[in-house]
């Protein structure tokens, strides 16, 4: 667990074309594996010049995304998420 | 006897269902007037778009169960599949196109389910169009909330020494899981194992068929 590389959601609400689940905005995971690069569908769907980014497969607990709601803690969700919704984190504390 | 309580049953005895003849949507008349005028530019032709229907209604949950048996018969394939699904099913002739592709192996301690909380991400190549239950918005709100009662109305209901893996097709990765193998299956062919694959076992709302019910 010492490993993992913890990452949280930027918690924005943009208008337009996004990919990032909003439930997840503001939510803190772990890199499970890196994919890509692949073009921004933010741009892509517009026709747009879209740059090539990294495409994170982000595994979040039950817990931190739905709190004490949670069935199982160690139930898990994994999402795609690119990376200029990432930003560095530290663990989330055990509830 | 207008009113008469029988006028509004057919002669099976079951209600009439309405006709599903509305007039044509918005988005259904943009998506004709669009067809037609690629077509009058000599973008595509008919015989083309027809060509795409066909290929697109070719593709069954089968391909996917073909994949599953292979990877529970021949372990370098599962592994080739576990390391890359998207090269490993292409090389079965099953091409994923511009998309990923992902393989989930269930095991006796992960349970992986897949869902598409956005829109309708499914790997087609494999499976085949999804089923509508697959684009609902309960299921698609529900199993990222509350995986564990979604999957025993689904008549899954696993022990929590099993851990609930969800799956959210948010981007370019498709998924398709690898239900384990049943028990009292050895020595058994590719061919007759892929007969026991069902169409939720590769989306993780199922189990394999006992091979009992074979």
């Amino acid at each position: 667990m010492s490993d993992r590389q913890y990452m949280r959601v930027r918690a924005d609400m943009p208008p337009g074309h996004v990919r990032t689940p909003a439930y997840l905005r503001g939510k803190c995971g772990w890199v499970e594996r890196t994919l890509g690069p692949f073009p921004n569908p933010e741009a892509l769907a517009y026709g747009l010049q879209a740059q090539a980014l990294p495409l994170m497969r982000m595994r979040f607990s039950m817990t931190e995304v739905w709190g004490a709601a949670a069935a199982n803690p160690n139930d898990t969700i994994d999402a795609e998420i690119y990376s200029h919704w990432l930003e560095p984190a530290e663990a989330p504390h055990a509830p | 006897m207008p009113h008469d309580h029988h006028d509004h049953l057919s002669p099976s005895g079951h209600p009439y269902r309405p006709d599903d003849d509305h007039p044509l949507t918005y988005w259904q008349q943009m998506e004709i007037a669009v067809r037609e005028l690629l077509i009058e530019k000599g973008v595509t032709t008919a015989a083309e778009i027809n060509a795409q229907i066909d290929t697109m209604d070719a593709r069954t949950p089968a391909n996917g169960a073909a994949v599953v048996a292979r990877a529970w018969t021949d372990p370098a394939f599962r592994d080739a599949l576990l390391a890359d699904a998207s090269a490993a099913t292409r090389d079965m002739g099953f091409d994923v196109g511009p998309m990923k592709l992902i393989a989930l192996e269930n095991t006796p301690t992960e349970h992986n389910v897949v869902v598409c909380t956005l829109c309708s991400c499914y790997p087609r190549n494999l499976l085949g169009l999804p089923p509508d239950w697959y684009k609902s918005r309960a299921y698609r709100s529900r199993t990222v909330k509350e995986p564990r009662k979604v999957l025993a109305e689904f008549g899954v209901t696993l022990p929590d020494t099993t851990t609930v893996r969800v799956h959210d097709s948010t981007a370019d990765m498709r998924y398709v899981v690898i239900p384990a193998r049943p028990e009292g299956t050895d020595g058994w062919s590719a061919d007759d194992l892929a007969k026991l694959v069902t169409r939720d076992s590769m989306i993780g709302t199922g189990l394999p068929k006992s091979p009992d019910a074979a």
